[in-house]
């Protein structure tokens, strides 16, 4: 029998008095497709941070291919063949792709040599295992999906035989992932080893061989993919039956509540950032907005949440916002029946340092309730937010605590309950399930489809196309500030919105993917502009 | 009106010699920036070392003259067969005046007090690197303490040693350097236009004016043409991506730091033994922060920063010539204004009307590996 290519025996992995890892044994064989799925938190990125050098662990052994490895740093696990693909991508912004390639594996002290020799071990490695890049391409010019190319191109020139990939579809469209998993799946065929780290069961169940399930630092299971579920994989993740499909009846939409009308922003550069919008959302009713991340989201929901301006006209119920002016800021907004969970809640929407009772004020603090004369009212803001605490299930219960010591659901939850008790008329919410448990995510979709069906209408931006499937009753898809269609939830499908996604509107005609590319990399290149 | 006479050669002269100490400084920022390192230190640096040079320089020839004198009374108190006599004149020079007499021996005094400066500015720089390196501090609260350090530990320092109201003595001799004439330098300045500019222009500086222009190319090709600029540079702008494949952020940035202590060191020694003869008080006179602004007009490229800190030069240089533009503008000047130029042109430039200049994206922040 062959040695795994990885074993990891009893690992295990302090911060402090939390466990990280606690005790795990694994073993990936070679030439297989390993998934490690797990809630954030659970341990999955702590594990592999020990395997790449990162961390050391505090117990356990490593063996590489049945070799007993100490790995005590990047350079060691380079050494021993482990190749690694971050979710946020290590690369020089600035420099080419082959720069970016010899980073760290040069040969010799000049440059010159490095560079040709790379050029030509990397047209062997694209033919060898289809990934083209250009070589001469700055980073910050090209598009994610090729970005995310350089960086496994990075591992094989370094001769990796293993490759860890850490949520690698996060930020790609569904074309580029697909387009990632065959190239996943030829790497496989070409021998090489591949863990592949994500909290999407849907990757999971698509490619791996067999998938390793951690819960709070534990390896909870290893089955083989083909003898398992996604709802058996959810409860082991979880420890407790999870829905993953959001319960929900059909839509019965009233009156409009918001109009939006060619409405353009531009930013400081000059670019347009939006591009004559034009949508509406009605009283019980979902629109999803859906888009790659930096297509002009962002700016819609700035403009309606009054911390950005635009131009064009809004109306809310009938009657018009200003856009511009003392009456255009979010405190405004709120006073028109708009609540708004920002898409970036530990930027926007809560202040870290600050204790959950504090963050459950913000926006509402000259309410009458919160305040006692010119001064606030504490006792009553503490005693709403362990009101509110309770009925959202956070946890711990404490409106003491500040808000950077909850988990990501817990302040989701916070700022959730923060804005929807207010009884809105309209909800903007952004990437309301962003970096939350799976737990976490069942108990904040049901609050919005509740809000929903108490007659208020929803504006919701998430780049989680299977969010958007799952929650909206409508979808606008944005690409490059401009919005490419519209479609009923229960007409469409990811392939159709993926395309529109791409910028392209004709979705029945067959497309390329190197036309897709080329269309992501304009608006990828726009997007990086900004920066 | 005369507007040639502003490019009078005299004029373009002293732009060489006042552009140095700014060019150098201004290297040395480029280097510690382009790793991600903020420096505002500069300043401090160079007064460090200006004083060190100059201090160092100074004791060494003054005990180098004084072992001399000895070293004769003692003679001829022997030739004298005068052995008490002799016995007391030996003991004018001893302990600390040996040592420094028998360091004099291995350099000229001007080379070491330059040692002693780039030493002292390297201590400064190792400071700020374990502050903001190794301690992931703040890199502008230590480059602010380095400057008040370097403003008050020099004044100090000098007192305690000459006496002199916190100046060294003036540099003579051996103490600073001399200007070199290149070859032919006498032969072509018959030449006409070409034979004055080398004569004249090109000719004649001390040579660390040489030194800091060769080091413009020196720069630029260290950092676009071998690995370790290429490293410098990537761990400047992410240093993420450095750490991730296998090369020491840490070492990289204290690496840049270390070069650019010296650079600085070289700087301040030039202010002190070239350009004058002995350290005053605040001699830099901001000379590290107009650098810095010359780094941001530069957008942190060696040859951009070689101009600018030109036209910086230039400006302090046609201020020692209200003569001059009083005859090209046809009126008179305020000497203030003149003298206030590069500094005016300093807050322009900080202030960011010279178009967007974008620093190394990682520069001020100290890298905490990620989880």
């Amino acid at each position: 029998m062959t040695a795994p290519a990885i074993e990891l025996k009893g690992i295990s992995k302090a911060f402090g008095p939390v466990q990280a890892n606690k005790d795990i044994s694994i073993r990936v064989m070679p030439g297989t497709i390993h998934g490690i799925i797990g809630e954030n938190g659970a341990g999955k990125s702590t594990l592999m941070s020990i395997l790449y050098g990162f961390y050391k662990a505090d117990a356990g052994e490593v063996f590489i291919s049945g070799n007993k490895t100490e790995i005590p740093d990047s350079q060691a696990a380079i050494a021993a063949g482990i190749g690694m693909v971050f979710q946020h991508f290590k690369l020089v912004e600035n420099f080419t792709v082959l720069e970016n390639i010899i980073l760290g594996a040069e040969d010799g002290g000049l440059l010159k040599p490095s560079l040709s020799k790379a050029r030509k071990t990397l047209l062997e490695l694209e033919k060898e295992y289809d990934l083209k890049v250009d070589p001469d391409a700055v980073i910050e010019e090209i598009g994610v999906g090729m970005q995310q190319r350089v960086e496994i191109l990075k591992a094989l020139y370094r001769q990796a035989n293993i490759l860890i990939l850490d949520e690698p579809t996060g930020v790609l469209t569904p074309a580029e992932a697909d387009q990632l998993f065959r190239i996943l799946g030829r790497l496989k065929e070409e021998g090489k080893t591949i863990i592949l780290i994500t909290h999407k069961l849907r990757e999971i169940m698509e490619i791996t061989d067999t998938v390793s399930v951690m819960r709070r630092g534990e390896m909870t299971a290893t089955v083989k993919t083909a003898e398992t579920s996604p709802e058996e994989l959810a409860e082991l993740m979880v420890g407790r039956k999870v829905l993953l499909r959001v319960d929900k009846a059909p839509a019965t939409p009233g009156d409009v509540v918001l109009d939006v009308k060619n409405l353009k922003v531009v930013d400081e550069q000059g670019v347009e950032r939006l591009r004559g919008i034009d949508l509406q959302v009605r009283a019980g009713e979902i629109l999803g907005i859906a888009g790659v991340a930096g297509n002009g989201q962002s700016e819609l929901l700035e403009v309606l949440g009054g911390y950005a301006t635009g131009s064009g006209t809004i109306t809310l119920n009938g009657a018009p916002i200003d856009l511009t002016g003392k009456n255009s800021d979010g405190r405004s907004r709120r006073a028109r029946g708009i609540a708004h969970v920002p898409e970036d809640r530990q930027r926007e929407g809560l202040i870290m340092d600050f204790a959950a009772w504090e963050n459950t004020a913000f926006g509402y603090h000259r309410d009458a309730a919160y305040t006692s004369g010119l001064l606030s009212n504490n006792a009553a803001i503490k005693a709403d937010t362990a009101d509110k605490m309770e009925r959202f299930d956070v946890r711990p219960p404490h409106p003491h605590l500040a808000a950077k010591n909850f988990s990501g659901g817990n302040q989701q939850k916070i700022v959730l309950a923060r804005e929807i008790e207010r009884n809105p008329d309209l909800l903007l919410i952004g990437q309301p399930t962003r970096g939350v448990d799976i737990g976490a995510i069942e108990f904040i979709h049901q609050q919005i489809v509740a809000l929903r069906d108490q007659g208020k209408a929803i504006l919701l931006v998430s780049v989680e196309l299977e969010e958007i499937l799952g929650l909206a009753d409508r979808v606008a898809v944005m690409f490059d500030g401009q919005i490419m269609g519209e479609r009923l939830t229960a007409d469409t499908n990811e392939k159709e919105l993926g395309l529109l996604m791409a910028g392209i509107t004709d979705t029945d005609a067959p497309h390329t993917m190197a036309e897709i590319e080329a269309n992501l990399a304009h608006a990828h290149g726009d997007a990086s502009k900004e920066v | 009106m005369d507007i040639l006479a502003l490019f009078d050669l005299s004029v373009l002269d002293s732009t060489v010699r006042l552009a140095t100490p700014l060019l150098l400084a201004c290297l040395a920022g480029l280097f510690s920036e382009r790793a991600g390192i903020f420096d505002i230190g500069l300043e401090g640096k160079m007064l460090f070392a200006a004083f060190f040079s100059a201090a160092i320089a100074a004791l060494v020839t003054i005990n180098a003259e004084n072992a001399e004198q000895v070293a004769q009374a003692v003679a001829d108190a022997v030739a004298n067969n005068d052995q008490a006599t002799a016995q007391s004149a030996a003991e004018g020079c001893s302990g600390t005046c040996r040592f420094f007499a028998g360091v004099s021996g291995w350099l000229p005094a001007v080379w070491i007090g330059v040692l002693a400066g780039v030493s002292a500015s390297l201590f400064l720089s190792l400071v700020h690197g374990l502050a903001s390196i190794t301690f992931r501090g703040n890199q502008l609260i230590s480059g602010v303490a380095i400057n008040f350090l370097a403003a008050g530990m020099t004044v100090l320092i000098a007192q305690d040693w000459f006496q002199q109201g916190g100046r060294t003595p003036s540099l003579i001799g051996g103490g600073r350097f001399e200007p070199i004439t290149l070859p032919f330098a006498e032969t072509l300045s018959g030449v006409p236009f070409i034979g004055p500019i080398y004569a004249e222009l090109i000719s004649g500086h001390s040579i660390l004016v040489y030194v800091a222009l060769l080091a413009v190319p020196g720069t630029w090709w260290l950092l676009f043409r071998t690995r370790f600029g290429l490293r410098l540079r990537a761990v400047g702008e992410n240093p993420a991506a450095v750490d991730t494949a296998g090369v020491s952020v840490v070492g990289l940035r204290f690496v840049a730091v270390g070069i650019c202590g010296v650079l600085c060191g070289i700087a301040g020694a030039y202010l002190a033994t070239g350009l004058q003869a002995g350290f005053v008080k605040d001699m830099t006179a901001g000379r590290g922060f107009i650098a810095l602004a010359a780094l941001i007009f530069a957008k942190w490229r060696p040859w951009h920063a070689l101009w600018a800190t030109l036209l910086f030069g230039y400006l302090q240089a046609i201020a020692l010539r209200p003569d001059i533009i009083e005859g090209a503008l046809g009126f008179k000047v305020q000497v203030q204004l003149l003298d206030a130029l590069p500094y005016i042109l300093t807050v322009v430039i900080l202030a960011g009307f010279v178009g967007k200049a974008i620093p190394p994206r990682a520069g001020g922040e100290p890298y905490v590996k990620e989880r």
